[in-house]
């Protein structure tokens, strides 16, 4: 069921945010003629025979092309390339979104068609409820301009600037004058600490120093948007952790809505709100950390996160929940009528703690905790649950 | 040995068959030598019918055109002329400067001042004047053809081969379409030149432009870049390396047009000073104005490749030095003013430091008084030498053709005679040789297989019957099976349909007389250029000696070449043999010692790691790993070697560039086209065989 693990996604962020980013059945396919596959009611794309109700005839913008891998294999035939497949899911406003996949997934095939650097074969990409597949040349240029910031994994700095021209680049493309670029610019270097280094150029400057320089680029025109495709695959381990704290420290001053492409599992548990796992341009599950560790979707999921540290990624919020359901009633029965003392107001612990830290308090009280969220109660959890979710799974 | 070599072997053996029944047959019927002339197909008539309407219906345009490019000719030329030699020495230096520093600004002095010392100022300066137009008009061609290639796919294809022909007709046979239509005059030699000079900077440009990182671009676009913004502020800056080499090459090739296009006279340029001395055997005076050309080549050369090395070691150089003695804000404006300004000043300086010496009479033209012109006592040095060492000049000559060029040229069945040989040919030395051919392929089938084998059985039959003895079908049959099967079917048809259209417009004879003096060349340029790279990449100091060598070499006009061999060994064969070695042997040195340099580094260690000799790591690891490099070496030696045989015409070899050459002469479009023609297809056939080899013999060992 990889195909459809897109619709996993909630319709309410994690964090009530509204939706910032809706990726529709987004399909890149290379070939001859591939935009054929998507023109329904035609006989081009040889045997269209689908079960759609649609109709659509719409070309590319087909929002209902049905979710199937006959369509895959008939390209293939027809020797066309898959990228994407059937891509869909929604990107919360202020939310980091990790895609992670392994090399060939697709996952930058999908960020390039969220910014059009691609242009995808068939599906939508509505940013705030806007078709951005329907702009004109202009009106993209214009979007790109204000909206969007995007961090590569090579860098993509220009050789023949300095540090502060390419920061400044995007404001020059805006024929914003100079004093007021370089004025912008100034202050994103300080952002990402690089003062000092104005003068210098890219080939002067180590690897995490010029994707500092590629980070303040992207944000020098203060996008609502922030794509990074791999920004830290091409650093050393050291310095890759180094920039992952700061990325998460810029995103507490920030807020931007991004969308984070990594290979690195890990990487991508310790920076996202969400995680989308793609396999073969499919998308196999999005859901949180933890939702992936505790329920992979398939075989292909779960060996991603066979080797993760359960205990600090699992929260107590997150097999309270699976507790209430069967036990929740009546374990709060007890304890309220019961003792009613301060055993259980004792036993008590935050739901976003980790399973690690719910190990010492459980150690002090083996009957049981409470787990609570903004002061309200959300279940129990207990020694038994604690060691089922931690108990590696065949 | 598996089924497809075995089908692979069976075709050879077949065309061995067919030459074997085509040369017992020739004597009999003559016609598998060459087409008699009645099956001749008047491509040259036709293409002559053509040029006549064509200059008929658009003289005008052309003459229209010749008077306005007259105009900035005039300007340049005059301008040069009017200069005090001072002045144009101290701008040269200064751009030398500014291109490479202060060792390439003395090189300028002393270049400049060679020419005024040795009298040679005023063609001196016309040449720069024609170069100084056509650069410009190549270099703009050039780009706007590379930038439109590189949008359209359409443009790409149509260009790509258009640029295969510019670069493998030889120059000659460009000269005549473009006299007939631009009529007599200077004006001539810079069209030419521009046209001659645009393919590198159309390749270079597109290069550049494919090159420029996937994400550079990407950044580009994302920040909302226009389609000029993101030429103008991404693409061509990241391409900048990349046009500069483009720059650097144009310039040398419009250089070397310029000088060819001294053959059809009219300019009193330099080049027409080293012709017409030439031409009267006056080898003294054709040396003295030769080191000029040599000197404006290197001087051109040094100074375009400084703009370029420089663009290429990127904006790191440039930025450190801007770095230096400031600090802190405000720093960017003060760099880029600091840039500027000593252009300003040095132009300002050099405008007054003009205008003063104008008045000064020495200076305004450099005074007949002060010329040293060695002329006379070259000769006379030369006469000593001829008159004296001839016996030992003669010698060699003589060996060289006797025992390698003539066996090659007709065969040992003709060349072996007591004569030249001092023994005749017996029927039992013919078998003796049959058995010993015999007896080495099979050796070498036992040794490498059948390759080997059959190449050995191929190679002593043409060597016993010469390239001009073979008859036509078994060699357009072995040529076109060998692009079969190294490259497929397109290299096989390209081959066919090459050698077809010299058998069919009658220039067969010819075309044969081209492959065997290249063929001599290109053997002796593989062989010698071979072993020279394989020193020089064991050989640090080797290859340093070599380096400045091979690049005067390859930026010297080709007359320059001639000189010195014309000098000691007299117009002949031998002379264009010698010429085109030295010409042609640059790329197989160049090519093989950075082969063998950029060996795998893992596989070599592995090798030295399990106890390999030197010799055994050369000949077991590196040659095997290096040979698809050194193999477009050698293909870069055949495209040069071709070159320069249509220049040897000038000192007396035979075949297509004579037959270019006659064409000129005689204002012959036709036969001009043919010829050239044939050179170029000679050219690209052999391009396209060794290229589809080197690339085949890369994937199957994994490298690039």
């Amino acid at each position: 069921m990889r195909s459809c693990g897109g619709g996993g996604a909630a319709p309410l962020g994690p964090m009530n945010a509204p939706v910032k980013i809706a990726c529709r059945h987004v399909w890149k396919v290379y070939g001859d003629d591939p935009s054929r596959f998507f023109r329904d009611g035609d006989g081009g794309g040889g045997g269209n025979n689908r079960d759609d109700g649609g109709g659509d005839n719409r070309g590319r913008n087909a929002g209902d092309v049905p979710d199937n891998r006959a369509l895959w294999e008939e390209f293939e035939a027809a020797g066309h390339i898959g990228a994407a497949c059937n891509v869909s899911f929604e990107v919360f406003t202020g939310e980091i979104f990790v895609i992670m996949g392994l090399s060939g997934s697709g996952k930058s095939t999908v960020v390039r068609c969220l910014s059009r650097l691609i242009e995808p074969t068939a599906g939508q990409v509505l940013v705030d409820g806007e078709d951005l597949l329907r702009l004109g040349a202009r009106e993209l240029i214009e979007f790109r301009r204000h909206k969007m910031g995007m961090v590569f994994q090579n860098f993509g700095l220009l050789p023949h600037l300095s540090v502060l021209d390419n920061i400044a680049f995007p404001l020059k493309v805006q024929n914003i004058g100079r004093p007021q670029r370089e004025a912008r610019a100034r202050e994103v270097i300080e952002l990402v600490g690089l003062q000092g280094r104005e003068d210098s150029f890219p080939r002067q400057l180590s690897g995490g120093q010029q994707q500092r320089v590629g980070i303040a680029r992207s944000l020098a025109v203060e996008p609502d948007m922030w794509f990074l495709d791999e920004p830290f695959s091409a650093l050393d381990p050291l310095i890759r952790r180094q920039m992952q704290d700061e990325f998460l420290r810029l995103q507490k001053r920030l807020h931007k809505t991004i969308v984070f492409i990594t290979h690195d599992f890990l990487e991508a548990l310790r920076l996202a709100d969400r995680i989308a796992i793609m396999k073969d341009g499919e998308i196999a599950q999005v859901g949180a950390a933890a939702e992936l560790v505790l329920n992979p979707a398939d075989e292909y999921v779960a060996e991603f996160t066979r080797e993760v540290p359960r205990a600090r990624i699992i929260t107590a919020g997150d097999i309270a929940t699976v507790a209430t359901v069967d036990a929740a009633a009546t374990l709060d029965g007890v304890g309220d009528s019961g003792d009613g003392d301060s055993t259980v107001t004792d036993a008590r612990i935050d739901a976003a703690a980790t399973l690690e830290q719910l190990m010492a308090r459980l150690a002090d009280h083996p009957g049981g905790v409470t787990v609570q969220r903004g002061g309200e109660t959300v279940g129990r959890v207990t020694a038994v649950q604690l060691i089922k979710a931690l108990a590696a799974r065949d | 040995m598996k089924p497809a070599d075995r089908r692979r072997l069976a075709a050879w053996l077949a065309v061995i068959t067919v030459a074997a029944v085509c040369i017992a047959l020739r004597g009999r019927a003559p016609w598998l030598l060459d087409l008699p002339p009645a099956f001749v197909v008047p491509v040259a008539d036709w293409f002559n019918a053509f040029m006549v309407w064509f200059i008929g219906a658009f003289k005008w345009l052309f003459r229209a055109a010749n008077w306005l490019l007259g105009w900035p000719l005039a300007g340049a030329q005059a301008l040069l002329q009017w200069l005090p030699w001072p002045a144009t020495m101290a701008a040269f230096c200064a751009l030398a400067f500014a291109a490479s520093g202060w060792k390439l600004a003395l090189f300028a002095a002393a270049a400049l001042f060679y020419m005024a010392l040795t009298g040679h100022w005023s063609p001196s300066m016309n040449t720069l004047g024609s170069v100084l137009v056509s650069i410009p008009l190549a270099l703009a061609a050039g780009f706007a053809l590379g930038v439109a290639a590189h949008r359209s796919k359409r443009v790409d294809r149509v260009v790509q081969p258009l640029l295969d022909l510019m670069q493998t007709v030889p120059t000659f046979a460009y000269l005549i379409p473009i006299l007939l239509l631009f009529g007599f005059g200077p004006v001539v030699g810079v069209v030419a030149s521009a046209i001659y000079a645009c393919p590198p900077m159309v390749r270079n440009t597109l290069l550049g432009l494919r090159r420029v990182p996937r994400e550079a671009l990407e950044s580009g676009l994302i920040c909302g870049a226009t389609g000029p913004q993101l030429f103008w502020w991404v693409q061509a800056p990241s391409a900048l390396p990349a046009l500069m080499v483009g720059v650097n090459q144009t310039t040398m090739a419009a250089l070397s047009m310029v000088i060819i296009a001294a053959i059809i006279g009219g300019s009193a340029d330099i080049g027409w000073e080293v012709l017409s001395t030439m031409r009267k055997a006056q080898f003294g005076q054709s040396l003295l104005a030769g080191i000029v050309i040599a000197l404006i080549a290197m001087l051109l050369d040094r100074i375009s490749w400084g703009f370029a090395d420089r663009a290429g070691r990127g904006a790191a150089a440039a930025g450190r030095s801007r770095n230096h003695g400031r600090g802190g804000r405000g720093g960017r404006g003060h760099g880029r003013h600091g840039r500027l300004k000593p252009w300003l000043l040095t132009l300002i300086a050099l405008a007054i430091f003009a205008g003063a010496t104008a008045f000064i009479p020495a200076a305004r033209v450099y005074p007949e008084a002060w010329v040293f012109y060695p002329a006379d006592a070259i000769n006379a040095a030369l006469r000593f030498v001829t008159a004296n060492y001839s016996a030992a000049t003669d010698a060699v000559k003589h060996a060289a053709l006797f025992y390698y060029l003539l066996p090659l040229k007709i065969g040992l069945s003709q060349a072996v005679t007591p004569f030249s040989w001092g023994v005749a040919l017996t029927p039992g030395l013919v078998w003796g040789y049959a058995a010993a051919v015999g007896v080495i392929a099979w050796r070498l089938f036992a040794w490498r297989g059948w390759r080997p084998a059959v190449a050995a059985v191929v190679g002593g039959g043409v060597l016993y019957f010469g390239v001009t003895g073979l008859p036509w079908p078994p060699f357009i049959l072995a040529s076109t099976l060998l692009a079969w099967q190294v490259g497929g079917r397109r290299v096989a048809l390209l081959s066919a349909g090459g050698w077809a259209f010299m058998l069919l417009t009658g220039v067969w004879a010819q075309a044969m007389l081209s492959v065997y003096l290249c063929a001599a060349a290109v053997l002796v340029c593989a062989l010698g250029g071979g072993a020279l790279g394989v020193w020089a990449s064991a050989n640090r100091r080797v290859s340093n000696f070599l380096r400045p060598i091979n690049d005067t070499l390859q930026s010297m006009p080709l007359f320059v070449i001639l000189i010195p061999f014309l000098m000691f060994f007299q117009i002949g064969e031998f002379t264009s043999f010698l010429a085109i070695i030295a010409y042609a042997i640059v790329p197989t040195i160049r090519y093989t010692e950075h082969g063998l340099r950029h060996v795998p580094a893992a596989s070599v260690e592995a090798a030295i790691a399990m106890g390999c000799t030197r010799r055994q790591l050369l000949w077991e690891v590196k040659m095997p790993l290096a040979l698809p490099e050194i193999m477009l070496g050698v293909n870069q030696t055949v495209l040069f070697a071709l070159a320069m045989l249509v220049i040897t015409a000038l000192v007396g070899s035979r075949g297509l560039g004579q037959s270019v050459y006659i064409a000129l002469s005689n204002a012959d479009p036709g036969l001009g086209l043919v010829a050239g023609l044939g050179i170029a297809l000679i050219a690209i056939i052999a391009d396209r065989i060794i290229q589809a080899w080197s690339a085949r013999r890369k994937s199957t060992l994994g490298i690039a």
